[in-house]
């Protein structure tokens, strides 16, 4: 008994010394800018980078443009695949699972030969029609995640019932949806938006080739010319990512306090 | 012409056909329940009136208006579920306006009729709660109140007490009349429960795969019912097989023994066999005089359950079930000793010949 208590506690102990280590050592280096003395000084430089800026703007803008056409996609197919269509669920389930299974670059690279300058629908022409695509692609990607989250909150929840009850009271679908079930699934759409703003901020390879100033390819540029600066983002870059599992957490331990 | 009329109603999903022929009247103001075992079709006619399920054929009229490919939200119609199915992201008071505010009301004309509603419940103290601070019985009750808030021309309760405790379930069905006499309303109730449907109906249609077995008062529905099925269904039933010696005088043979009814025996012959039904409750211990039937047998079972004693006896081959008050002065027969059974002539139902 004793010896696999033992067991458990070690097993735990590499497991945390295998990811803490590489992260305090990243921390540690990040502050060592300044020869001689610890400073965040490396920070600061990243900071007051314009480029730095522009791109994490950039990628907060898109990963919100991404959330919002994400969810208006979204919820609405899984409400009525669970309300009406729910022998298709392994169906979709599958669909949505695809983005995991295809590279990112078979993906973007299917975009450009789609909507080249020369195609149909020449979305690479512009600037604006270019972040368009890049924020369809950001919705292929975070699919996976956003479709598992929302299916969960809606399977909380009795749909199909809810539906019944709100027409039986004159509801149309529109605010059926409106007034019922998004109030009801507002946490398990917080967790995908935050999920999908994890997976946005960090991504490199849609913006890379779409040649578009986001936040992955800035990381990957610094990354390639500065010493201490790109150990200060990836910290910073962690510390977001933290930030969106934090907030998942509160909200779904707020909303299942709330439930009975 | 009634409040609601159906008419050969039918309802298949792909090759098996729900409801078959189905047909209806219901009188405004009556209080009507559907009763039969899972699958027998009664909550698909019901989902149908509310317009949840389309009707394969046939016709809903609901006041003389055609329903029957209405969608749920032009119906007015009222629904309890049996999951209570209240909005978990509003108030008691937010569920009970809900269908108000979806009719554009104003919002003093909301909150009147959500506090009448509230006052009708009996829960006027707790308009501020959610549905998860609230008990299964207060959120069926809050169920009612919100179905009822925007004054529907029919109510449809589906289940609603089957998730509620024993205790609860009798004191709100006892509710629900009171309220459904008080307003009023038209309503429509389903159930499995014989015993629910018998106490607050003013009709009870018995289902059996999908069809209407018979249609009648609870009293016709338990003292006259018109198949095996509603027999057995209905209360507790001994079925016996019988020959017919003579059906112009009602004599039958039940396991050899002569006895006579008084029921129509006009659809039989000679030597016919036929179901009989006693119901326990018909019967008592000891012979009786030239009024009643007598069967003799010997004591085979006796089990106590609380304020009845039911006692089995087994006449030749057959076996009947009576029923005793308990009293503690009473002495019980003892098992293996002789007995006799007696019933009155009209308690000898005919069910249906083999």
């Amino acid at each position: 008994m004793k010896s696999s208590r033992l067991g458990h506690w070690l097993a735990i102990l590499i497991g945390t010394l295998y990811f803490l280590v590489p992260l305090a050592a990243t921390f540690e280096f990040s502050l060592r800018k300044v020869r001689g003395i610890y400073s965040f000084e490396a920070y600061r430089v990243v900071l007051a980078d314009p480029h730095f800026q522009a791109s994490f703007s950039f990628s907060v803008a898109l990963a919100i443009v991404t959330i919002i056409f994400g969810m208006a996609i979204i919820v609405p197919m899984a409400y009525f695949v669970e309300l009406r269509l729910r022998k298709l669920r392994p169906f979709i389930e599958f669909i949505t699972l695809l983005p995991l299974v295809v590279p990112a670059i078979v993906i973007v690279f299917g975009y450009l030969r789609l909507y080249n300058s020369s195609s149909l629908l020449p979305l690479t022409n512009s600037s604006l029609g270019t972040n368009f695509l890049l924020a369809c692609g950001y919705v292929t990607l975070a699919l996976p995640y956003m479709y598992r989250s929302i299916e969960t909150g809606l399977r909380s929840i009795d749909v199909r019932t809810l539906t019944e009850a709100a027409e039986s009271l004159g509801a149309s679908s529109g605010t059926i949806i409106w007034r019922v079930i998004l109030p009801n699934i507002r946490s398990a759409m917080l967790s995908g938006a935050f999920l999908t703003f994890a997976i946005v901020i960090g991504e490199f390879t849609f913006a890379s080739l779409l040649n578009r100033p986001a936040f992955g390819p800035y990381l990957q540029l610094i990354g390639a010319n500065r010493a201490y600066e790109p150990a200060a983002l990836a910290v910073m870059a962690f510390m977001i990512t933290w930030a969106c599992m934090g907030i998942i957490q509160v909200i779904s331990r707020n909303a299942a306090a709330a439930r009975p | 012409m009634s409040f609601i009329e159906i008419s050969h109603l039918k309802k298949s999903f792909g090759p098996n056909t729900v409801v078959h022929d189905f047909n209806l009247s219901i009188e405004k103001g009556e209080f009507i329940s559907f009763l039969g075992p899972s699958g027998c079709g009664k909550t698909t006619i019901l989902r149908m009136i509310a317009g949840f399920e389309a009707a394969s054929s046939g016709s809903i009229r609901v006041g003389g208006a055609e329903m029957t490919n209405l969608p749920p939200a032009k119906r007015n119609v009222g629904m309890v579920f049996q999951a209570y199915a209240l909005f978990p992201n509003l108030t008691v008071a937010g569920n009970i306006g809900f269908g108000l505010k979806i009719a554009g009301k104003e919002k003093g004309e909301i909150d009147a009729r959500v506090a009448e509603m509230l006052e009708l419940i009996k829960l006027p103290e707790l308009g501020d709660r959610y549905p998860y601070q609230l008990s299964g019985g207060q959120q069926q009750r809050v169920a009612l109140a919100r179905a009822l808030a925007i004054k529907p021309q029919v109510l449809l309760l589906d289940e609603p007490l089957s998730a509620l405790d024993a205790k609860i379930r009798v004191s709100l069905r006892e509710e629900i009349r009171a309220l459904q006499r008080e307003l009023g309303i038209t309503t429509v109730f389903v159930t499995h429960d014989q015993e629910e449907a018998l106490s607050i109906s003013d009709r009870i249609v018995v289902m059996n795969q999908g069809r209407a077995d018979q249609v009648g008062t609870p009293s016709e529905i338990y003292n006259n019912p018109a198949t095996r099925f509603v027999a057995s269904f209905v209360g507790t039933l001994n079925l016996l097989e019988a020959r017919v010696v003579d059906p112009a005088t009602g004599r039958v043979s039940i396991d050899g023994q002569p006895v006579v009814t008084k029921r129509d025996m006009s659809a039989f012959g000679i030597a016919d066999e036929a179901i009989v039904a006693l119901r326990p409750e018909a019967l008592i211990l000891g012979g009786g005089d030239d009024d009643r039937n007598t069967l003799t047998g010997s004591v085979e079972e006796v089990a106590f359950l609380g304020a009845v004693i039911r006692v089995r006896v087994r006449l030749r081959e057959a076996r009947v079930s009576l029923d005793i008050f308990n009293d503690p002065a009473l002495e019980l027969p003892k098992i293996g000793m002789s007995a006799s059974v007696s019933f009155k002539k009209e308690d000898l139902l005919i069910l249906a010949s083999h």
